[in-house]
């Protein structure tokens, strides 16, 4: 999908190096990974299971890899999601995935939202609290409170980034968020060292 | 609620902006791309590119022109003209665009919508509309019969080819009604009667739309001031507005638009 290419486009021009794959060598020697995600969460995860890269995920999350979930890719994070019938997540991060709680209002929720940060994290450095970030989705991680990071307003105050020693999850898509987002993916690719190949 | 969005709108013919090249301090002002990073750089929400290539090759050329723009241009944006098919929009969102907006190729075969909605969601589904005032007298009106009620100042015809040919049996409301039920998630919605005057949006036409719709729809058509863009979020129900002269010819940075927008109490990011 076109997110893809715009995620690695983003991080080229925050100066890390990216590659596009599944390649288990490839996510094995990458200094960190980005989740991407666009679609549904059922058939991602099957994909993910069917490469064996959910094992590889785990071991690298295990081993202090940073870790970055992008919209479908942070919800992947979590243990599940309540998304077409269901489906079980990587369970990086304890929680679960369900649809926003709007009434009266229209889903997917789809623009910029102000974004306030609930504490200090080296992935949104320098980055104001209450920056608007790009938004397209209509399920959201219900997580334990000492994961969150940020969190916006659409109906309800939801979560839309995470953060847990070294895994980090975005609702919103950084690759889509002007000058905020590059500088979220800068952040990024200086926490996983000089070179920061992204592979997933 | 999302923030209200100010979309620049570029036409590109063979690759090129067609209007408005009177910025000082780009290379090449008529480089798409270099005017859309440049509309980035000031705080553009969004940006809509409208291929206006008469040919039958226009495919490559909006292809090439999303992927270009992805490289270099790190806010979303919506391909239009030329997308005919399922493969031309599964060609320009693999490049990078956000969304594809589809116009007479809908009117031709309204089943593309539901296509496209089905294979990519609705949020990528743009419906464009141009529509023109029909008559000054309300369709029923008589000597001896007074206007129908609800009806504020007529009904709009919806017209291809640049506003030359009607569309014949539709009307833009309920084209728009249409549109969305069949999957389109957004309606840009330009009144043909105002693009290019200056004059300001249709206000009761995007009203009229806002109203019948439930989904976004962005006003285009008419801005030739900042107080226009306001009117059409507070007056005419717009969620975006679109525009090309305003902003192509110097007259006032997207920066300054926010801001006028801000100052009127709509809630944008800036």
């Amino acid at each position: 999908m076109g997110n893809l290419r715009s995620v690695e486009k983003a991080l080229e021009h925050v100066d890390a190096r990216a590659a596009i794959g599944a390649d288990p060598d490839q996510v094995r020697e990458a200094d960190g990974l980005i989740l991407p995600g666009v679609g549904a969460f059922p058939r991602a995860m099957e994909r993910i299971r069917a490469t064996g890269l959910d094992d590889l995920i785990h071991e690298r999350a295990a081993a202090g890899t940073p870790i970055l979930g992008i919209c479908l890719g942070l919800q992947l994070l979590f243990e599940r999601s309540e998304e077409l019938g269901g489906a079980e997540g990587l369970g990086l991060l304890p929680g679960a995935v369900t649809m926003l709680d709007a009434p009266g209002l229209k889903v997917p929720n789809i623009g910029w939202a102000p974004v306030r940060w609930e504490r200090p994290s080296p992935l949104v450095s320098g980055i104001p609290s209450g920056t608007p970030f790009y938004l397209v989705h209509s399920f959201v991680a219900r997580v334990t409170a000492e994961d969150v990071l940020g969190t916006a307003e659409y109906g309800e105050r939801f979560v839309c980034a995470v953060e847990r020693d070294n895994v980090f999850g975005v609702q919103f898509h950084p690759e889509k968020s002007s000058a905020a987002g590059l500088r979220l993916l800068g952040n990024f690719a200086a926490k996983c060292g000089a070179k920061a190949p992204a592979a997933a | 609620m999302p923030l209200k969005r100010v979309i620049p709108c570029l036409d590109v013919d063979a690759g090129r902006v067609v209007k408005g090249t009177n910025f000082v301090g780009l290379r090449d002002a008529g480089d798409p791309v270099e005017l859309a990073e440049r509309y980035d750089a000031e705080g553009a929400d969004e940006l809509v590119f409208l291929d206006i290539t008469a040919s039958h090759e226009s495919r490559e050329t909006i292809v090439e022109l999303a992927r270009r723009t992805a490289d270099n241009v790190f806010i979303p944006f919506t391909i239009g003209g030329g997308i005919r098919s399922v493969e031309d929009a599964q060609a320009v969102l693999d490049a990078g665009a956000d969304k594809v907006s589809v116009n007479s190729a809908a009117l031709a075969r309204p089943e593309l919508l539901s296509e496209l909605a089905d294979q990519f969601g609705a949020q990528c589904v743009v419906i464009a509309i141009d529509a023109k005032r029909d008559a000054e007298e309300p369709p029923t009106s008589s000597p001896t019969c007074a206007a129908p009620p609800g009806w504020f100042g007529g009904s709009w015809g919806v017209y291809v080819k640049g506003g030359r040919e009607r569309v014949p049996g539709r009307d833009a409301v309920s084209w728009a009604r249409e549109a969305v039920e069949r999957g389109a998630g957004e309606v840009l919605l330009t009144s043909m009667d105002r693009d290019g005057t200056n004059d300001g949006y249709d206000l009761e036409l995007t009203r009229a739309v806002a109203d019948a719709v439930p989904v976004p729809v962005i006003a285009s058509g008419g801005a030739g001031e900042l107080s226009h863009l306001s009117d059409a979020i507070a007056t005419g129900g717009a969620d975006a507005v679109l525009c090309a002269s305003i902003f192509h010819y110097g007259q006032h940075t997207v920066a300054e638009a926010k801001e006028r927008l801000a100052a009127d109490g709509i809630p944008v990011r800036h």
